[in-house]
């Protein structure tokens, strides 16, 4: 028994972060309909400067955190207004590669700049624990979840409460409608932008928590996620954080459970459980378990 | 001419290689309501884009001529810009925001707005023009009916407070008796000065809502004139509009 609610509680921090990279994604994608192929990227940067501000300047955890998520939305905010502003109204194909190159040059960069071995990632928690019951929990799993938690809360409050939010559910909707009535479809973009960057670096402190290390394969993560944003539907943020949380789960599980009942299937089976899993999905429910069907009512 | 709310001159408009206005010449007078007709292709939502910049979104651009509307010129100017100006269109097909409940939809109207349109008077305004819409302010637009979600489109436009309002085939696929509410409704917001620029096919609305009109046809205006003289005349309705006359 144990042993399973240590796999649920990791299976739930890592679908925390899951949730957090997916959410970085949709966000986006909403926003221009464009899947951003350098979200696992900008994780990478924002990981590699918490850490390299934690590390080597000896900037206290939690302000390099704030910073490293800052300067990632600003770092997402430049490319947004000084390459994708051009491209608007181009194919969106014609945007997709953009972010595909933009991830070509941050995965040069960033061995070049901090290095292509692992390094820690810079928070205080390291390797210890705290006991509940006969259950032993990272810290840095508990922290995971928590900052997680307060992230979607809060974009929660902005996408639901708040005059941006509204201003990128209705872009979401129908741009050109938007754009009649005044929603300054710019700056929605923009905003997007910079949250995608500041989800993702804290998507990226934590993945680099202990046992992982913060390297420049860390951006491959984000390719995890997919299963994540397409099984909870891509253009829903709610799909997103359940999606992420289930392949969490779902990966946890397997990877604690599989080898020892359906060892037939070989190692490393929990790298492909969150395809299946979202295969079936998709079975099921064609556009997600919250996606949105294109025929409405008229 | 100096008190004229929209003054159109010379204006051309082509996507890519393709010419959809040939020197375009119209006006909208103060507080006016100013119908266009014409058949399908004749350029009367490329005329609404080109004043409402709507345009680029669609990779159209203005070729030659001029808009100025309130004496200023505004060929060419941003959406944005010219939406926080006063200048909205209302585009064919109601395209409310579906997924977003009747109140978000409104109030993603009143972007510039102080308050966000949560109340005031521009709200009570629209709320009293379309009582529908009232009664069912939490409820996601796509589940309004067809006639609602014009309403609510046109309440959109309203609350950003528009000096003119540009409106595409308010009247597609609706029920006659829905036609005469909206017309009144068009009429009544005419009334508290705002502009009307309406795009028609069908008489019943242009005549119910405007004074004065342009009969569009490739991209060429054929004639102009009091709406229901256009309407009425043999040949206009034979050649532009289709209809058959006994």
């Amino acid at each position: 028994m144990s042993t399973f609610l240590e796999l649920l509680f990791a299976g739930i921090a890592l679908g925390a972060v899951y949730a957090l990279v997916a959410l970085g994604f949709t966000v986006v994608f909403r926003a221009s309909r464009v899947i951003n192929f350098a979200q696992g990227e900008l994780l990478a940067l924002g990981a590699f400067v918490v850490s390299w501000l934690v590390i080597d300047i000896h900037v206290p955890f939690w302000l390099a955190f704030v910073v490293g998520a800052a300067g990632t939305g600003l770092a997402a905010f430049i490319f947004q207004q000084g390459v994708l502003r051009f491209a608007l109204g181009r194919p969106d194909f014609t945007i997709v590669m953009l972010t595909l190159g933009l991830a070509t040059v941050l995965q040069a960069v960033l061995p070049t700049l901090f290095g292509s071995t692992g390094r820690a990632n810079g928070d205080p928690w390291g390797g210890t624990s705290v006991r509940a019951g006969d259950v032993a929990l990272a810290w840095v799993q508990v922290w995971t979840i928590v900052a997680a938690l307060l992230v979607l809360a809060a974009f929660w409050v902005f996408n639901n409460h708040s005059k941006y939010g509204l201003a990128m559910r209705s872009a979401a909707s129908d741009p050109e409608a938007a754009l009649a009535v005044g929603v300054p479809l710019r700056r929605v973009y923009a905003t997007a932008w910079v949250l995608a960057g500041v989800v993702a670096c804290i998507g990226g402190v934590f993945l680099g928590g202990y046992p992982n290390t913060v390297d420049p394969n860390i951006g491959n993560t984000a390719l995890l996620a997919f299963p994540a944003i397409i099984l909870g539907g891509i253009d829903s943020t709610t799909g997103a954080v359940v999606g992420g949380f289930l392949i969490g789960i779902v990966e946890e599980l397997t990877a604690g459970y599989q080898p020892q009942y359906a060892s037939w299937l070989g190692s490393n089976f929990y790298l492909v459980a969150p395809y299946v899993l979202m295969i079936i999905v998709l079975l099921i429910r064609p556009y997600g378990l919250f996606g949105s069907r294109p025929a409405e009512r008229l | 001419m100096a008190d004229a709310l929209v003054d159109i001159a010379g204006l051309s408009v082509t996507y890519g290689g393709v010419q959809a206005l040939h020197e375009v010449t119209l006006e909208v007078p103060a507080a006016g309501a100013v119908s266009l007709l014409g058949p399908n292709g004749a350029g009367k939502t490329s005329l609404l884009r080109a004043v409402s910049g709507l345009l680029t979104f669609h990779g159209g651009r203005i070729g030659a001529g001029r808009i100025s509307v309130d004496g200023r010129d505004v060929t060419g100017a941003d959406p944005v810009k010219l939406a926080r100006s006063g200048i909205v269109q209302v585009l064919e097909g109601r395209r409310v925001f579906a997924d977003l409940s009747v109140d978000d939809n409104l109030r993603s109207g009143a972007f510039w707005q102080r308050g966000g349109g949560r109340h005031g008077e521009t709200r009570d305004f629209v709320l009293d023009l379309f009582p529908d819409l009232a009664r069912c302010l939490t409820q996601p637009a796509g589940l309004l009916s067809g006639g609602q979600q014009q309403m609510l489109a046109i309440a959109r436009a309203l609350m950003s407070r528009p000096r003119l309002l540009l409106l595409d085939e308010p009247s597609l696929g609706l029920a006659p008796l829905l036609i005469r509410s909206i017309g009144g409704a068009l009429r009544r917001i005419n009334e508290t000065g705002v502009g009307l620029l309406l795009v028609e096919q069908s008489s019943a609305l242009a005549e119910a809502v405007t004074s004065r009109g342009y009969l569009l046809e490739t991209g060429h205006v054929r004639a102009s004139g009091e709406t229901r003289e256009l309407l009425a005349d043999p040949q206009v309705r034979a050649v532009y509009l289709g209809v058959k006359t006994a």
